[in-house]
């Protein structure tokens, strides 16, 4: 029988599905019995949905025009030395 | 021009054959792709906008100048994640050089698997914030773990890096990335609660 502590130590194996199929079914049988571990299960499964939904922001236009111009003396300097 | 495979899904492989080639534009298509995400991570690491992005300019210099040895058995965009983190944590070493940075930190003693609080969330929850409320939730979240946790975190669930990559990248054990993961996510599960639980439904346990 597992404890809840025992769940949680296995949380990752069961959102990740790496445990065993012995281990993957006791923790699926706790998590249907333990009301408060299946809110955990939920609500961790959809903390990892949110920061995957998320789409970085649009880099400043300075940042990004430095950027560029910084790979473009690099691109130079190479083809420069590929020539010499 | 883009490729998208049988999956539906676009297939890198010929953009990275074209800048291996040494296509300029292609390896500069390359960049427009994912400058956004390596300067978050690096942002996220060093917590520092000028470091930031120093790492993003020396992440894909460093790239165009190493594109040859990039063997292909890692994705594109794992290599120069593991790119970005090298230069970020120098950066981190070099700004506290009086202080010892290291991923490898103490054994914890386990007492922050601790459950405080047990909420059911709003069906979507993001719905009640805009994008930009959301995003500022999320990276204060992400930037108060510990500088160990947080690394992880970025690592495996947002940049999608195994773990024996993320081991490898950070120089730590299998078990201390499955630890630190563990309790990077608890205790991100609980700063959202505070923000994401269902109105009126002020559950409290602890385990």
């Amino acid at each position: 029988m597992l404890t809840c502590k025992d769940f949680l130590n296995g949380l990752n194996d069961f959102l990740d599905q790496t445990a065993d199929p012995e281990t993957q079914a006791h923790l699926t049988k706790h998590v249907n019995e333990c009301p408060n571990c299946w809110v955990i299960v939920d609500t961790t499964k959809r903390t990892l949905q949110v920061y995957k939904g998320v789409e970085p922001q649009q880099l400043p236009e300075e940042l990004q025009s430095r950027l560029m111009k910084a790979l473009d003396r690099k691109i130079t300097n190479c083809q420069a030395k590929k020539q010499v | 021009m883009a490729t998208v495979n049988e999956a539906g899904l676009f297939d890198e492989a010929p953009l990275l054959g074209r800048a291996r080639a040494g296509d300029v534009r292609a390896f500069s298509d390359l960049v427009v792709k994912y400058e956004r995400k390596i300067y978050r991570l690096a942002k996220h690491i060093t917590q520092n906008d000028e470091d930031a992005e120093d790492v993003l300019q020396e992440t894909f210099l460093k790239a165009y100048e190493h594109l040859g040895e990039f063997q292909g058995n890692s994705k594109f965009y794992t290599w120069i994640v593991r790119i970005a983190v090298n230069e970020s944590l120098m950066k981190l070493r070099k700004r506290k050089s009086d202080r010892t940075v290291s991923m490898d930190e103490s054994i914890d003693t386990g007492e922050e698997t601790v459950v405080r609080e047990i909420a059911v969330w709003e069906d979507d929850p993001e719905k009640q914030y805009s994008r930009d409320e959301i995003r500022a939730i999320l990276d204060e979240a992400v930037d108060s773990l510990k500088p160990s946790f947080r690394t992880v975190f970025l690592l495996r669930d947002v940049e999608e890096l195994s773990t024996e990559e993320t081991a490898e990248t950070l120089g730590l054990s299998i078990p201390a990335v499955k630890s630190r993961l563990l309790r990077a996510r608890l205790q991100l599960r609980e700063k959202l609660t505070r923000f994401f639980k269902r109105k009126g439904d002020d559950v409290f346990a602890y385990l």
